[in-house]
């Protein structure tokens, strides 16, 4: 079998529940330089996590991502200003309380990182973005705001953030705050006590596809560890178990959201990428909108679609599309067997003309072609009560 | 788990149980831990000639394929069919019911460079100090 482990001593970062992650018996996993849980054999693995995650509640530490507050010096909007320059979403049209998702660009229109642009106060935002893009983004950051009238804080290693994620995660959240969680719809947020913790920050955002809430609590260990054991304590009724990377992977493939350096990069755009959702072009001017601009007018040459293997076949990142004569038609950017769905699924770029649903095409495994079709995404829905839709 | 003390065992986590040119191979309790959970597995068919050291198959988990090398040269002459339809199977019993292959040696003399079983477990112990460095 081939070394799952590597011989050279690389040093990793760690998050402050690492060594708790290595108490549970986690397996680890470099990601982006972070020494991270890739699942707990304990929890009984992946499996078992991800269908923890659909249909009770799980939780992740994702204290690896970043943050970014930028807020306004002297009032003037230079915060807002600053927002709408980087990033491609209408920030203006954020409530105090309300985030979305959105992204930076470079000038030629392909992806810095994606991000969660939070709306803390009058003039003040909060970016999550990507642990593995932490340095680049902040210097990016700081570099395209210079000129505007605003402060940038990198509050990456400040918190200690976990997910807690599922049909139950409002049940285990009700019992470790009495902040007003049915007031806080999906996307919006709150502050309140948890854990005795004065003025947490609580949103309904996440990276699975199902209701859930992320947390940001103080770094230090103490409090890191208390909160973590007191949100699995809580989640006892409902079942909950520790997921790592692999289960958060598998959930976010199923529900269609991207991961950088996948389905996002510096050499994929936005049309290509088909988030234009996403993208205020009419909201004013943004990094890498003159180019998004001309894109759109010449067309794709490749698009993002979903592919589900209908011969016996696992398709994986990076592995060849090709149609039925062989021919390239395109690559693969996320796949991986569905423990939801119980099929073999991916996302993949390919040629618009072979992007129609249902198109037969065949995904390059070890030297042989699996037949595959292109089929709608997101490949998993939650079920939403009338309540939840907004 | 104990590893066979009859058993020979390769670096990548291989393990054969030869009675004279026939053996049984598959992959140790520590590989299947590595791995995970087993979705898909993938065997030569009955005649595909094996070189030691080389690829012959491969097993995947639900986030990695890991190849699987031949401990020792010869001729495949079984494939377990069990696994397509149960692939877990090398999960809850890699050591038996898990094999992967029959394979008829053609020099059986190779087995002499494995490990034994205690040898093997010492192997992995290091890997065990190494991962959790």
């Amino acid at each position: 079998m081939d070394s799952v482990t590597s011989p050279t001593k690389v040093v990793l970062r760690k998050t402050p529940l690492n060594a708790l992650h290595r108490r549970l018996g986690a397996k680890m996993v470099n990601f982006g330089g972070w020494d991270m849980p890739v699942e707990y054999p304990s929890s009984g693995g992946l499996v078992a996590e991800h269908k923890a995650v659909r249909g009770g509640v799980g939780v992740f530490d994702v204290s690896h991502m970043g943050d970014i507050r930028i807020h306004g010096a002297k009032k003037t909007g230079g915060a807002l200003a600053a927002v709408q320059h980087l990033c491609m979403n209408d920030a203006s049209k954020l409530a105090i309380g309300q985030a979305q998702y959105s992204a930076m660009l470079y000038p030629n229109g392909t992806f810095v990182d994606d991000v969660i642009v939070h709306r803390l106060g009058e003039d003040d935002y909060l970016l999550v973005i990507n642990a593995g893009t932490r340095e680049k983004d902040i210097a990016w950051v700081r570099k395209n705001t210079s000129g505007f009238d605003c402060v940038v804080d990198d509050l990456s290693d400040a918190y200690t953030q976990l997910a807690i994620q599922g049909p139950r995660a409002l049940n285990v959240m009700r019992k470790l705050t009495d902040a007003n969680l049915e007031a806080v719809k999906n996307y919006w947020f709150t502050h309140g006590t948890a854990c005795e913790l004065k003025n947490t920050l609580i949103a309904r955002t996440g990276y699975t596809g199902e209701d859930g809430f992320e947390i940001y609590v103080p770094a230090d260990l103490e409090t890191s560890e208390r909160v973590w054991n007191a949100v699995i304590e809580a989640g006892k009724e409902f079942g909950i178990l520790p997921c790592g990377l692999g289960a958060r992977n598998t959930l976010r493939l199923e529900a269609k959201m991207a991961l950088y350096e996948h389905e996002i990069s510096d050499t994929i755009n936005v049309w290509e990428a088909g988030l234009e959702r996403y993208c205020k072009m009419d909201k004013g001017d943004f990094v890498g909108r003159a180019e998004l601009e001309k894109a759109r007018v010449q067309g794709l040459t490749r698009t993002l679609v979903g592919l589900e293997m209908t011969e016996r076949g696992i398709a994986r990142d990076g592995y060849r599309v090709v149609n039925k004569a062989g021919e390239a038609i395109g690559v693969v950017t996320s796949g991986s067997p569905s423990p939801t769905l119980g099929k073999n699924i991916a996302l993949a770029y390919v040629s618009p003309s072979m992007s129609a649903l249902g198109t037969a095409v065949c995904v390059e495994i070890r030297a042989q072609n699996c037949a595959a079709q292109v089929v709608a995404t997101p490949f998993y829905k939650r079920m939403r009560t009338v309540a939840q839709k907004s | 788990m104990a590893y066979p003390t009859n058993y020979k065992y390769s670096k990548d986590h291989e393990w054969i149980d030869a009675k004279g040119d026939m053996a049984t191979v598959g992959i140790t309790d520590y590989a299947q831990h590595e791995l995970g959970d087993v979705v898909f597995v993938e065997l030569p068919a009955a005649g595909t000639k094996l070189t030691a050291g080389k690829q012959f198959a491969s097993v995947e988990s639900v986030k990695a394929v890991s190849e699987i090398y031949a401990p020792a040269s010869g001729e495949a002459t079984e494939s377990n069919a069990l696994l397509q339809a149960t692939p877990e199977t090398i999960n809850n019993d890699p050591h038996g019911a898990g094999w992967l292959i029959k394979l008829k040696l053609s020099n059986a003399a190779e087995l002499d460079a494995l490990m034994d079983a205690a040898a093997y477990e010492k192997y992995i112990e290091e890997k065990k100090k190494e991962a959790s460095a």
